[in-house]
């Protein structure tokens, strides 16, 4: 960050942490004291006159949303996690007003890495539009989980192979919740910004998930994490849920499988961010992937209505006082 | 020709720095939309002016207009994205139009008619909001509130009050008031506050004064929401 901060003129740094790593501050204040004292942070860097840059750590609240860049820096300025309107861009515009520069702490190592060993170094690892090594976080069904470094290009099935996952995995889900599902037939394709490009979240669905619950799980989380600045986000990522529920219940129908569909196509092409932009994309994915496991859910092929049409009829039957067979539906609503 | 793009393959002048959505305002095309009024900061949230330039979604209304621009505005893809738009405002609140005094000048309602919202389409949410009459000329209707944060932008930019904002996220999102008791009454709040003019929908209501025109004479039972752009200005809505 440091280098970061000398090539573009910069002063002063964040290192944005968000609350769910709230262990990690103590350690990484201590480290980021220990380079202060030993003078690769504060004023004249390792003696060069002008070189000046320091860190403090900002701890966020976490929402999903402060992965964003212009996100952060509102919540960097203490205000809600909400994206800007771009443009202008991070680099004009940023912090304050000021220009700033987002990145990743893992690009920000990079850095540090083509410094020391030079660009040419680092470009013989990797493929050919995709130079460099990736960290994947592995989670879920698997015996080794953890954070693995690749060079890019890494197959699907490497790094499955590598952390003992079983055998017979469902699928995983590359880049997170707005990543994209990846099924057995897949697993030769690639970690590569040419192939599937991620952030490097990579969880693994073994043989006994149901991808539906998958989905499910998904729903809820956008529909929470939503900020709530624009429409199509914020009520869709709740329509989205609530469709999902209602498929849980037993009571969905090829109509709602066709409104998700048509719901991850309008939040993509309306929303104000990335977040709103592919919060359809995990149900989206399943459906298209799994679709038996939707189908083993729905009630009926055409329509079939949220409520127990039976049930709604109790009232008017108490008020009426009848309990004759005409005053109840032949089938159950 | 210097300065110029078109709208659905029409010229439309600009000055360098307008927006899409002021440069069409200007020239009378009109593009819709509910969180703009040209004299606040631009917001983007409501999502109603979104349009094609060269082929890629963007808000009018916070995109800068540019010489040789390819806008798609009144296209039967984007006005059926907009009808989803308000009937996700309309399931999102409790709209009850006929019972509302906003009636006939509710720029949700209007867009409802203008996008031939036939039915709410998605499930209703229903849910539960008060009202605050709390303050003694005006009130406060949260069940029809679209959080479009003109009430915010006027009362923090113009009246310089910052009586609003929106607190929460997703769906929890709402409009609080800046008070001892977040009642609009004990607030710094006044009738002639800008933020008491702006609300697109029925949410802020000024008291005592319902009805003083008759609905079916009311603006957008006169004409569609889409024949404002030719006078350049909204219509007055009270």
């Amino acid at each position: 960050m440091a280098i970061a901060g000398y090539v573009v003129g910069a002063t002063k740094g964040f290192i944005y942490l968000r609350g769910e790593y709230k262990h990690l501050q103590e350690p990484l204040q201590r480290d980021i004291d220990t380079m202060r004292a030993s003078g690769r942070l504060g004023t004249s860097i390792r003696g060069a006159p002008g070189f000046d840059f320091d860190v403090e750590i900002h701890m966020g609240a976490g929402g999903y949303v402060c992965g964003e860049g212009t996100a952060q820096v509102e919540s960097l300025e203490g205000k809600p996690g909400r994206p800007r309107v771009r443009p202008p861009s991070m680099v004009s515009v940023g912090y304050l007003g000021k220009p700033t520069v987002v990145d990743n702490v893992e690009t920000l190592a990079h850095c540090t890495e083509i410094a020391v060993d030079g660009g040419a170094s680092f470009a013989k690892r990797g493929t050919k539009t995709s130079t460099g090594t990736k960290l994947v976080s592995v989670s879920g069904d698997c015996e080794r989980p953890g954070v693995y470094e690749y060079q890019f290009g890494v197959t699907i099935g490497r790094i499955l192979q590598d952390c003992g996952a079983p055998a017979a995995v469902t699928a995983v889900q590359i880049g997170g919740a707005s990543g994209v599902l990846v099924t057995p037939d897949e697993f030769s394709r690639r970690i590569a910004f040419e192939d599937i490009s991620t952030a490097g979240a990579f969880m693994i669905f073994g043989p006994d998930r149901d991808i539906f619950e998958v989905a499910r799980n998904f729903a809820h989380f956008f529909a929470h994490e939503s900020c709530g600045f624009c429409t199509p986000c914020r009520v869709g990522t709740a329509i989205q849920r609530n469709i999902m529920e209602k498929i849980a219940e037993g009571r969905g129908s090829n109509y709602e499988v066709n409104d998700l569909k048509r719901l991850a196509e309008f939040m993509k092409r309306t929303s104000h961010c990335g977040l709103g932009e592919t919060a359809g994309n995990a149900v989206r994915d399943a459906l298209n992937k799994f679709r038996p496991a939707f189908e083993r859910r729905l009630r009926a092929r055409d329509f079939a209505p949220a409520i127990s049409l039976e049930a709604a009829l109790e009232p008017a039957r108490r008020i009426t006082a009848r309990d004759d067979a005409d005053a109840h539906l032949d089938v159950e609503g | 020709m210097d300065n110029e793009f078109t709208i659905d393959e029409q010229p439309v002048p600009f000055v360098p720095g307008q927006t899409i959505l002021e440069a069409a305002k200007a020239a009378g095309y009109y593009i819709p939309h509910l969180c703009f009024q040209p004299d606040f900061k631009r917001h983007g949230g409501c999502k109603l002016c979104t349009v094609l330039v060269n082929g890629r979604t963007q808000t009018a209304c916070t995109h800068k207009a540019a010489v040789g621009q390819e806008v798609d505005v009144n296209t039967p893809e984007l006005n059926a994205m907009r009808r989803s738009l308000v009937q996700m405002l309309f399931i999102e609140g409790n709209h009850f139009c006929p019972a509302c005094e906003k009636s006939g000048a509710c720029q949700l309602q209007a867009l409802g008619y203008e996008y031939e919202m036939m039915s709410p389409h998605f499930v209703e949410l229903y849910p539960h909001r008060e009202v605050d009459a709390t303050h003694p000329d005006v009130m406060i209707d949260f069940n029809r509130c679209i959080l479009c944060e003109l009430c915010v932008r006027a009362s923090r930019d113009v009246d310089h009050k910052e009586i609003f904002a929106v607190a929460g996220r997703g769906l929890d999102a709402k409009l609080i008031i800046n008070s001892p008791t977040g009642k609009l009454g004990d607030s710094a709040f006044a009738v002639a506050d800008r933020a008491a003019q702006v609300c697109p929908v029925g949410a802020i209501v000024i008291k005592r004064v319902g009805f003083a025109t008759a609905i079916g004479d009311r603006p957008y039972d006169r004409e569609p929401i889409s024949a404002e752009a030719e006078s350049c200005e909204l219509p007055e809505v009270r």
